[in-house]
């Protein structure tokens, strides 16, 4: 029975099991929960089971076991409603490049059920959104690597699914154009449409995402608000350029120093200290700092210890 | 199931391939048009002067039926085959397998791309034979059932092979290995009453035999088999067949992990 707690869920997977007939076993019993309106990341590093959870979600891909449910319907027994709450921009490009682009997106309209006048605002409303419109014509062979992406995220929102799930969207796409879909995809999301998204850039699921969950070899390894899993960090590094050279790496309390060059010095932030602190004693030294940066991504570095930690584990 | 939207995603799957076959209308509609006319000019014209008359018409008429049906055959079965793996292919078959429409929808649509271009192409071949021979129809309604049964049932031969092929080379392995030999030896340019009794037995086997001599009896009347078995024969290959794509695509064989 479905009841109003599971309908808040956009996504609900359950022992989720797949194992491919050459005997890898990809996912090995994961459990998700992802409430309506979230953006959520997924990371793993490259086959860890990320993609093949999205195939199964998206029904591309058959399961092995376990369940699924999007906004409360069961992909095994009410497919065809899960399916039509969903968008799918896959990983890989898989246009037919010798279609135009309006065709393109209209007839994935069309396969929505949607069609007349309806079907060509939602083509313009989407092709103009990913500014593509002035290219509707031209076949998506002859588009850019950035602007297929941007076509397969038009092509996936033309029948604007509740639930929008983004496969590494931004892979080899400039920085430019990286920022400009962020900014859409933070647009969507809070006009409520709930956004899970896989990424290598770690920074981008940082930016975006409010919560995270991290898959390593078929099993979830962590599953957190985005805030709860950076508050678990307990030292940063921040790169300090000095407006003059030093010879020497001063010391200060509650903090580990090293130089890097003449003019660049590198601090180790304990979890008890803050920045302030560290100005205090650098104007006290009369050392001048003009510029700050994080040495590096926090989110990079949980990742990499996560899985790290696991990669022990399973060794002792 | 929701019925208009799975209306709604048959027709766009029907327009889609529609603007394909025009889109490559070079590869599609002029390859059929140019091989029938060389067969109505060499077996027709230049050959078919020497035989003579067959079950009392002149060849090139003779000949004619089985030309169309011929066509209609082969390009229902080459549009759904490679409109169906090119979509596997390039992957973009995805973007019907997401949708929420029913399987028997994406069959459907692919079946009605295959038989409207048999037909467009059935007629193209009709207006070629009309430049060679005087063609009159006996019976309307086979002629128009039984060319919309056969395009039907190479249509889901096509997508089935289009299932389980994996490369390109599986998509031709059936029309030249199984469905041209069939077509040649299902009395497109000879009647089976002129083949030693053991071999007419033979050539019984062949369902095209049914199609094409169904077809030629809607036009000049005039039939080796009967026409109650070619429709009997027919329609079990049509529910045979579409039950088969069902499997299939139910299943996921040849189109999901």
């Amino acid at each position: 029975m479905v009841t109003i707690r599971d309908l808040m869920k956009a996504l609900s997977i359950t022992n989720l099991t797949k194992t491919y007939s050459n005997g890898n076993q990809a996912l090995k019993g994961i459990d998700l929960s992802v409430e309506s309106g979230d953006f959520y990341a997924l990371l793993g590093p490259n086959g860890a089971g990320k993609t093949t959870a999205i195939g199964i979600v998206s029904s591309l891909v058959n399961k092995s076991g376990g369940e699924v449910q999007v906004f409360g319907h069961s992909i095994d027994s009410e497919l065809e409603a899960a399916k039509a709450c969903i968008g799918i921009v896959p990983q890989e490009v898989n246009l037919n490049l010798w279609e135009s682009v309006g065709n393109i997106v209209a007839n994935q309209a069309g396969y929505y059920g949607l069609h007349g006048k309806l079907a060509k605002q939602r083509v313009e409303k989407y092709l103009r959104a990913l500014r593509l419109w002035d290219r509707r014509d031209d076949i998506a062979r002859s588009l850019s690597g950035g602007m297929k992406r941007r076509l397969m995220i038009a092509r996936a929102l033309v029948h604007e699914p509740r639930l929008l799930i983004l496969d590494e969207p931004t892979a080899g796409v400039d920085i430019e154009i990286r920022r400009s879909m962020w900014e859409f995809l933070r647009q969507i999301n809070e006009a409520g449409t709930t956004i899970i998204l896989t990424t290598h850039y770690l920074e981008e699921a940082e930016s975006l995402c409010r919560h995270i969950a991290i898959i390593d070899e078929g099993t979830i390894i962590e599953d957190a608000r985005m805030s709860d899993v950076l508050r678990k960090l307990q030292r940063e590094v921040f790169v300090l350029s000095l407006a003059e050279e030093l010879s020497a790496a001063p010391a200060l309390d509650g903090f580990m120093t090293r130089l890097r060059g003449d003019c660049e010095l590198e601090v180790e932030k304990g979890p008890d200290c803050d920045l302030n602190d560290l100005f205090v004693q650098l104007n006290a030294r009369n050392i001048h700092v003009s510029s700050l940066r994080n040495k590096a991504n926090r989110l990079e570095e949980l990742f990499m210890r996560l899985v790290e930690s696991k990669q022990q584990e399973a060794e002792l | 199931m929701n019925i208009g939207l799975n209306v709604v995603a048959a027709k766009t799957i029907v327009r889609k391939e529609i603007v394909r076959v025009m889109r490559i209308w070079v590869q599609t509609i002029v390859p059929p048009a140019i091989t029938m006319t060389l067969y109505f000019i060499i077996f027709g014209n230049l050959i078919g002067r020497r035989i003579g008359s067959m079950d009392g018409f002149d060849y090139m008429q003779y000949i004619a039926p089985g030309l169309i049906m011929m066509s209609v055959i082969t390009n229902s079965y080459g549009n759904v085959v490679s409109s169906f793996f090119g979509a596997k292919f390039g992957r973009h078959i995805e973007e019907m397998l997401v949708a929420p429409m029913s399987y028997a929808t994406i069959i459907i649509g692919h079946v009605a791309g295959g038989v409207l271009r048999g037909l467009l192409v059935g007629l193209l071949v009709t207006i070629i034979a009309l430049f060679f021979t005087r063609l009159t129809v006996a019976h309307p309604l086979v002629v128009i059932s039984i060319v919309l049964l056969s395009s039907i049932v190479f249509s889901l031969a096509g997508f089935i092979n289009a299932i389980f092929a994996r490369k390109f080379d599986d998509i031709s392995i059936v029309p030249t290995f199984v469905l041209t030999p069939l077509t040649y030896l299902g009395g497109v340019f000879y009647s089976i009453s002129m083949l030693p009794e053991f071999w007419q037995n033979v050539s019984k086997a062949n369902p095209i035999l049914y199609m094409v001599n169904a077809f030629r009896y809607g036009i000049l009347g005039t039939s080796d088999i009967s026409i109650g078995h070619a429709y009997a024969i027919l329609i079990v290959f049509v529910v045979v067949l579409f039950s088969g794509c069902m499997y299939l695509m139910q299943r996921g064989i040849g189109i999901r992990e």
